[in-house]
């Protein structure tokens, strides 16, 4: 499957990834709206942890033994066996938070109003992942998962 | 002779255990036979719902922690209904209540926990419940058909007793809990965490006794509940009374078949109890916990669906280790969102708490010895993985505590070798990379 990788040495906490995930994931399409009006109120679904100069860009890296979607109480995380894609089924999420207890990413989120936990789905339907595509540094990469194995079995 | 039915794989108990395991094993023996029996009637269901399923009843489908079809889907066959009367570990056969035999390879034991019902006078009234499954939510819900004005005891405010006390509220019920300790979810939450919990059930209306214990229910006509008798002599007038002390695993038919328990049916790394292919999991297992270091029982439904799981993996001849699990809850009662793991308050005074109160927002972790041994989020649950997941680890935090209880807490405050592991491999970002086909902008960046 594909994922959004981090060359951190060129991510410098302008936070757009935020800003563009936040888009995306908007009802109006508007980044003024977006973000200033739209009630609930759109959370992003990417997260910029910055400290010092170091600044990482997070997101769902839809592990493969997702410690989520076993941890999960409703049944509501499942990881697609083709796709690979870890999603929530909103219907059953109880937004309880477990899952934002158990990823080693902290990135689970919960979505306070709605009571809902949100998470990356990679932008399904869209080509490149808008933090990917909106990333001005190239800081962010979408790849294949197993286009980096046969480097890495070569190199050892 | 009766009937003998034949499987590979047995599991007795269809809740988050046993499902954790079917699909392990599932995953790994694509042929082999599944067999699950439980004496509840019901599809595997989401246990934590039942709070929801008393507050606004609807389809039990609405609760499923699977899809109607797993158990077709994944050729599991099923005895829904059915009790387990006898283990015989030497046969690897059981016998269920109807007398019929099943023969097994092996076998689970995902029996889980039973309500601690304390010998009190005139718990065996009518509108006496416990809260445990489908249908002690169910027994409620009749109960509470076409009343008006009810009043409840709940006695016990731990997590089974604050969750049935939510739903209850939400029916319109008034509520007092009776709770022995000095506050309420004291075994998982600590002081600042736990008056939290207090206000927002204050709030809502509810009544808090703490300290004390119910002594004596009361009946008035026809064997109904009329009132409960306080451990100090007040008398509370109510309809109905909710056993929330506790749950104590179900050992019975372990201990008849010679399997080794103490609190819990004892089961080693790999989920094996005493007796040779028979396993253990779930709230019926006292499985290690990696906080503590040593083997208990921590009744929660992640830690019962990976040990079901291990199980599973080692049932389907894949050896496998549990990693261990801990105490952990992610609570949301009364709209309070907090979440603990391990030990919320410090053990002794070798352990160093270091907190965060900012705003709402509540963070602590307690230290022992260099590694987290409990953790604290509340007002904000946000990032909290990141801490639970350095305490899983046993990672040495030593050279960076201060920074996890920080303002701006997040992956960029932990050294470098561990949020390398944690991202998906950022030098294969690079290697990746290589088709955007430029150098490393390391001057732009840098400084």
């Amino acid at each position: 499957m594909k994922q959004v990788y981090l060359k951190e040495s060129a991510c410098i906490a302008c936070r757009l990834c935020e800003v563009y995930c936040r888009l995306q994931s908007s009802s109006s399409g508007d980044l003024v709206k977006a973000f200033k009006k739209e009630s609930p109120r759109v959370l992003p679904k990417v997260r910029v942890d910055n400290h010092g100069a170091l600044s990482l860009s997070v997101r769902c890296r839809h592990c493969e033994d997702a410690s989520c979607v076993r941890a999960c109480l409703t049944g509501a995380l499942s990881r697609d066996p083709l796709t690979g894609l870890v999603t929530v089924d909103e219907e059953r999420c109880i937004g309880c938070g477990t899952c934002v207890l158990i990823c080693p990413l902290g990135v689970p989120q919960l979505d306070t109003a709605r009571k809902k936990m949100i998470k990356c789905d990679l932008c399904q339907g869209k080509e490149i992942p808008a933090c990917v595509a909106n990333c001005p540094n190239e800081a962010l990469v979408y790849a294949e998962t197993d286009s980096v194995q046969p480097e890495e079995a070569v190199i050892k | 002779m009766t009937s003998l039915i034949k499987t590979d794989y047995l599991i007795i108990g269809n809740s988050v255990g046993g499902i954790g395991a079917a699909e392990a094993i599932r995953e790994n023996d694509g042929a082999g036979y599944i067999t699950i029996v439980s004496d509840e009637s019901y599809h595997a269901y989401s246990r934590p719902l039942i709070s929801d399923y008393l507050a606004h009843p609807g389809p039990v489908e609405k609760m499923l922690y699977r899809r109607p079809d797993f158990y077709e889907k994944n050729g599991i066959s099923t005895l829904l209904g059915e009790k387990v009367i006898k283990i015989n570990p030497e046969g690897h056969t059981v016998m269920l209540s109807g007398g019929q035999n099943i023969t097994w390879r092996r076998l689970l034991l995902a029996t889980g926990g039973t309500p601690i019902v304390p010998a009190t006078p005139g718990a065996d009234l009518k509108g006496v419940f416990t809260f445990n499954k489908l249908d002690d939510a169910r027994a409620i819900d009749e109960f509470l058909k076409g009343r008006l004005e009810t009043t409840a005891v709940v006695i016990g405010g731990g997590l089974i007793g604050v969750s049935v006390t939510e739903a209850l509220v939400k029916r319109g019920v008034r509520v007092t809990v009776v709770e022995l300790k000095d506050r309420v979810l004291n075994t998982i939450l600590d002081e600042e965490s736990s008056a939290r919990e207090t206000q927002a059930l204050t709030l809502s209306g509810v009544s808090l006794i703490t300290g004390h214990s119910v002594s004596r229910i009361s009946s008035g006509l026809r064997g109904q509940v009329s009132g409960v008798a306080i451990d100090d002599g007040r008398m509370l007038g109510c309809d109905l009374v909710v056993f929330a002390v506790g749950v104590r695993p179900r050992l019975e038919l372990a201990k008849d078949a010679g399997i080794k328990t103490n609190r819990g049916i004892t089961v080693d790394r790999f989920m094996m109890t005493s007796a040779p292919g028979i396993y253990a999991c779930g709230d019926a297992a006292e499985a290690y916990d990696f906080v503590l270091g040593e083997d208990r029982p921590t009744p929660v439904w992640p830690n019962a669906y990976e040990g079901g799981r291990v199980a599973g993996l080692n049932m389907a001849g894949v050896p496998t280790e549990y990693k261990g699990g801990t105490a952990l809850n992610a609570l949301k009662y009364f709209g309070v969102n907090i979440v603990s793991a391990g030990m919320v308050a410090s053990p002794d005074a070798s352990a160093e708490t270091l907190s965060f109160k900012r705003n709402g927002i509540y963070r602590k972790v307690v230290i022992k010895h260099g590694k987290l041994v409990g953790l604290i989020f509340a007002g904000d649950i946000a990032k909290s993985g990141i801490v639970y997941n350095l305490m899983k680890d046993r990672i040495d935090v030593t050279d960076f505590k201060e920074a996890l209880v920080a303002d701006n807490f997040g992956l960029a405050s932990l050294p470098e070798a561990i949020w390398q592991e944690r991202l998906p491999r950022s030098t294969a970002g690079s290697v990746i990379a290589s088709g955007a086909s430029e150098e490393p902008e390391e001057a732009l960046i840098g400084d």
